[in-house]
Formats: C-alpha cells, structure tokens, sequence
C-alpha cells in the first residue's frame, strides 16, 4: 500500500451519490480544502434530480433532522430554511395502551426539523412551496464549487493505481479520490465487488414508510408539532411513528416482515386511531415504500484512494441517519485534506468515526432489547408511563426517564450515554417503585392531553 | 401557515440576554434581527444588528465572565439556542465545529479595529 498519497492542488475527485452524505462530503472537502489554500475538483454523480414528485424524487426516510444535527449545521453556518423544514418539532408523544405522554424539548423550542428527503409525496395537494433536504444539501456543495453531473455510473476501473468511472454514455473518467456515497437501495455497490478487496458491503433490512395526506390546519389540530411515538404490541412490529410535516404525514413502521396486514393492524390500533382525527379515513391509495435500511456497518470502508461513506459504510442504527452522514462524511473529507487518501491514513483518521457509530449500535441493540421488553409487558408499560407523567407534570427535577427516552427516540444523544443513564440506581428504584404503584392501583395517574 | 420555522419566537423588544447576567447558552438566528445594546450610564446604545445566520453569546462558551452587552429582539425573531455544556462537548468531539466561530469572532476583532483605528485617527485630525 502506499501510504504517501494525497490530495494536491488541482486534484480531481468523484463523489457517488448526491444525496446527504455526498454533499456534506463535497460541501466540507471543498471548504477545508479552501482554507488550506487547495484548489479541487468535485464531480458529484447524481443521475436523478430530487425534484421529482414521489419515490422517484426521493431517498426514501423518516426525515427527521435530529436536534444535534440542527444545532450542528447552525454552528457550521447551515440554517435550515423555511421551505425545507416542513414542520418544526419541539416535543414527543409516546403512546401505550396504558396511556399517552407528551416528553418536551429542553427550553420548550422547535429543536428538530421534520422534512421531506426529496420533492412532494405522490398525490400531494395543497402545499406549492417544498424544498426537499436532499435537493437543497446538493443546492449548498454546488455553491461551494462541487459540480453535478447527471449520468448514472455503471462501471469502476482503475488505471494507474487511480479510480476511473463510466457513465451510461460510454464517457470515461480518472480521478485522483473516489468517495461512495450511495444508499443501500442501489445496485451501485455491486460495481465494487472484486475491485476493492476487503470490503464488503453493509447488511440491510427493509422498513416500511408513507405519506398520508391530511392538510396542515387539521395536522396541526390532531397531532400539532409533536413527533408521536408508538410502543404498542403488535405482533412483528418493533416500533412505528407518526411524523407531522407540512400537509403530510409520514408514517414509519419497524419490525420483521412488514405486510399489508400489518400497517392496517396499525393504522386500526386504538392508540393510532385517537391521535388522527376522527372523520379521517386512509386513503385508497398513498405515497409508500419499502426502502432497506443499513442494520450493520459495512466491513473495510475504505482502499487507497477509495472512501465508503454514510448508509453504504457506516451509520446509525435506526435513527438519525443524516447525522452518521454529517458525522463520517465530515470525518472523511479532513482526512483526505489534511492526513492523504491512502487506505492506512483512512484507518487511522476515518474508521475510528466510524468505529465510534459501530460501537454505539451494539449499545443500541440492547436498548431496543429492552425497549421490546417493554413494549411486550404491560406492568413494565405501564411503571414506564407513570414514571415519564410524574417526570413531566413536576416543573424542574431532574426528568431520567423522560431524558433516556427522548435520546432514545430522537437519537440526539449516543446510545452509550443512554445506556449509562439507565444504570443509575435512582432510575431504577424510580422505575421499580411506579410498576409497583402501577401494579397496586387499579387507576392511573391523570391522563396527559393528546393535542400539543 | 408556516409551520417549518425552527428555534423559540421572541417579540419585538423582547430581551434575550441580558448585559451583566451569566450566559451558559450561545444563540443562532433563524429568522430576522436582533439588537445588540451596551448600557452607557442610564442609556442603552445599539452598538450593532444580526441577522439571519448569525450567533451570539459565543463569548459564554469560552469564559466565565457575564454577558458583556443586552440581546433584543427587533420585530419577530426565532432563535435557536445551543447550551454551552452539550456544544463544549460536540466542539471537544470535532474541534473543527469551532472553526466559524472562530472566524466570526476574527471578523469581529478586525471590525474593531477598524472602527478603533478610524476614532484614533478623527482625534488625530482635531488635534
């Protein structure tokens, strides 16, 4: 291997894929890159626009900005404008058939943005005035001097120890650093099988997401500017959630073998049906998909010259996954800047970001272990809903199961420190004495109201 | 109705840190303009206007000193506010988050200069 080779002035590297990690990662290359007085050249392959309306247009995901990733981009300069955030979040709902509880922000503030990964859902009616996120993080790395172009690649070859891309259109391409950015609903990392040895791709599974239609006055009347979180106990169904957006919501469901059968046993549990408004029917039709979602972190990252990013390395777990992008991508590209681009300098520089999520999701497995446990044991409901109402109906004090649950649900926080918390004797006596309480009296602590 | 605003509405004339008490929370505006006022015997003297994508309060993160000047609203602004505990630890994870800060807080020395400069050389000329 060899170890000396870096970016130089009037280097010319290829990004594949436009959406959220390939921009931050053109957009941060070029910006450290500036400042060090590195001149580059950034073609960004991206063949389809996020402009399009429905699954084309989109990356298919939750959408959620986290409230670290808000804050980050902040600090970084990058303020979410209006038409991209479709709906500012500033609490979340958890719903158990032992009741519902609403867990607020710190300072009571919209903290994490709810926005739709490309153009409008299919179907959409009223709102003219979307920005997807996926279009306008692209819209930013071409500011800074990244170029797009629109031509899917279909081939990876190396000349001279250097990546070379082929378009559709027969055009051949070498570049000094080539920087993956697909997701993992592409057959674009099939082209690496045999050209980069060691790695092997990420394992996946296939989660379950739609946009359903309601209008903004009535989303705001029904569900307003919560996330609404459900921990029911539904069989194959390990978590699901509501997230309001501008005229849309959108509808998340995690778990084994996600049919038919199973998004109507949702859309039917009486925990749903009381956070929709009453004369609200499904519609016949609705924008959905089943798109894969990254669940192990993908071996060997990384070659001379060769650097695997966000969904097709490594990301986080179920949840914040835009984060991971932020967070690798950002790592990636100072690397390349300041430590080289062979595959020793990525080891040392770039794997240990991504160790760091890897390590993190192995704690989150048991968290959702015992989030599972929960949700299957109603006395464990419902000692976890008297304890979050307590927490949240007493101003001040300090709220440890409204906190684990909020870094839970929101991933803002690492797995670890949720973890961690959880091991503190006073939450555990907290939560033993509210099952106990939960166990011995026949009624419940007031019910929170449903609306925000 | 715009619902994807994000941060805490304040009103016009609103305070949102107050000269002389302790800061523990930087601020990023996300929405409109904030005043900033130095209180000069019994007057408060607007010595500066942010907008949109501008922070203050930095100066908290770094030192235990009070807040050195009042922040108002000017007509309806959002803010988002980042407290100074969880923003140490993210700049201690990536210190290259501090990297506009930094450059901010530079823009905002060379400014004073300037003006301190140009003072200096008024006086100069009424001599």
């Amino acid at each position: 291997m060899d170890s000396h080779l870096e970016l130089e002035d009037g280097s010319h590297v290829a990004v594949m894929g436009g959406g959220p990690v390939g921009s931050f990662f053109s957009y941060f290359l070029l910006q450290v890159a500036r400042r060090t007085g590195l001149t580059l050249h950034i073609d960004i392959y991206q063949p389809r626009g996020f402009f399009a309306v429905g699954p084309k247009g989109c990356n298919m995901c939750g959408g959620i900005i986290s409230e670290s990733l808000v804050q980050n981009l902040a600090a970084e300069g990058i303020n979410l404008p209006t038409p991209v955030v479709q709906r500012g979040i500033d609490s979340y709902f958890l719903h158990m058939e032992v009741g519902s509880v609403r867990i607020e922000t710190p300072l009571q503030e919209m903290r994490i943005a709810a926005v739709h990964r490309g153009a409008d859902p299919r179907g959409a009616k009223g709102n003219t005035d979307c920005r997807g996120f996926d279009g306008y993080l692209l819209e930013l790395a071409v500011a800074q001097g990244a170029q797009r172009v629109g031509k899917r690649v279909d081939g990876v070859t190396w000349e001279d120890g250097r990546p070379q891309l082929k378009t559709q259109d027969g055009h051949e391409k070498t570049y000094d650093l080539l920087a993956v950015a697909t997701n993992v609903n592409t057959p674009a990392l099939k082209l690496f099988e045999g050209q980069v040895r060691a790695f092997k791709p990420p394992q996946s599974t296939k989660t379950y997401i739609c946009e359903l239609y309601m209008g903004r006055e009535t989303i705001q009347r029904s569900l307003g500017t919560s996330m609404h979180v459900f921990l029911i106990n539904i069989p194959r169904l390990e978590f699901a959630a509501l997230i309001p957006k501008g005229d849309n919501v959108t509808m998340c469901l995690l778990g084994k073998d996600i049919d038919k059968g199973l998004v109507q046993s949702f859309f039917h549990a009486p925990e749903v049906t009381q956070c929709l408004p009453a004369d609200w029917q499904v519609p016949e039709d609705f924008c959905h998909c089943s798109p894969k979602l990254n669940i192990r972190a993908a071996l060997h990252p990384f070659a001379d010259r060769v650097v695997f990013n966000g969904d097709c390395g490594v990301t986080r777990l179920y949840k914040d996954g835009i984060g991971a992008a932020y967070r690798t991508a950002k790592a990636a590209a100072i690397t390349a800047v300041f430590e080289g681009i062979a595959a020793e300098d990525f080891r040392q520089h770039f794997w240990p970001a991504c160790q760091y999520l890897a390590t993190d999701n192995q704690v989150r497995r048991i968290v959702f272990a015992a989030t599972r446990q929960i949700q299957e044991r109603r006395f464990l409901r419902r000692g976890v809903w008297r304890m979050v109402a307590a927490e949240q109906q007493k101003a001040g004090g300090l709220r440890r199961m409204s906190m684990v649950l909020w870094d839970t649900f929101t991933g803002s926080a690492p797995y670890r420190s949720v973890f961690l918390r959880t091991l503190h004797a006073a939450f555990w006596g907290r939560l033993l004495w509210e099952t106990l309480a939960g166990c011995c009296s026949s009624g419940l602590p007031r019910r929170e109201g449903k609306r925000s | 109705m715009n619902t994807g605003a994000l941060g805490k509405p304040y009103q016009n004339g609103e305070i949102i840190v107050r000269q002389g008490e302790v800061g523990n929370c930087m601020y990023v505006i996300q929405q409109g303009q904030v005043e900033v006022l130095l209180r000069k015997g019994q007057t408060d003297v607007v010595v500066a206007v942010l907008g949109e994508g501008e922070f203050f309060g930095e100066m908290a993160l770094f030192d235990e000193q009070v807040c050195s000047a009042t922040v108002r609203a000017r007509g309806e602004v959002r803010v988002l506010t980042l407290e100074k505990r969880t923003f140490l630890r993210r700049i201690h994870e990536d210190p290259s988050l501090a990297f506009r800060m930094l450059e901010k807080m530079s823009h905002r020395v060379r400014r004073l200069n300037d003006s301190l400069n140009a003072a200096l050389g008024r006086r100069g000329a009424l001599r």
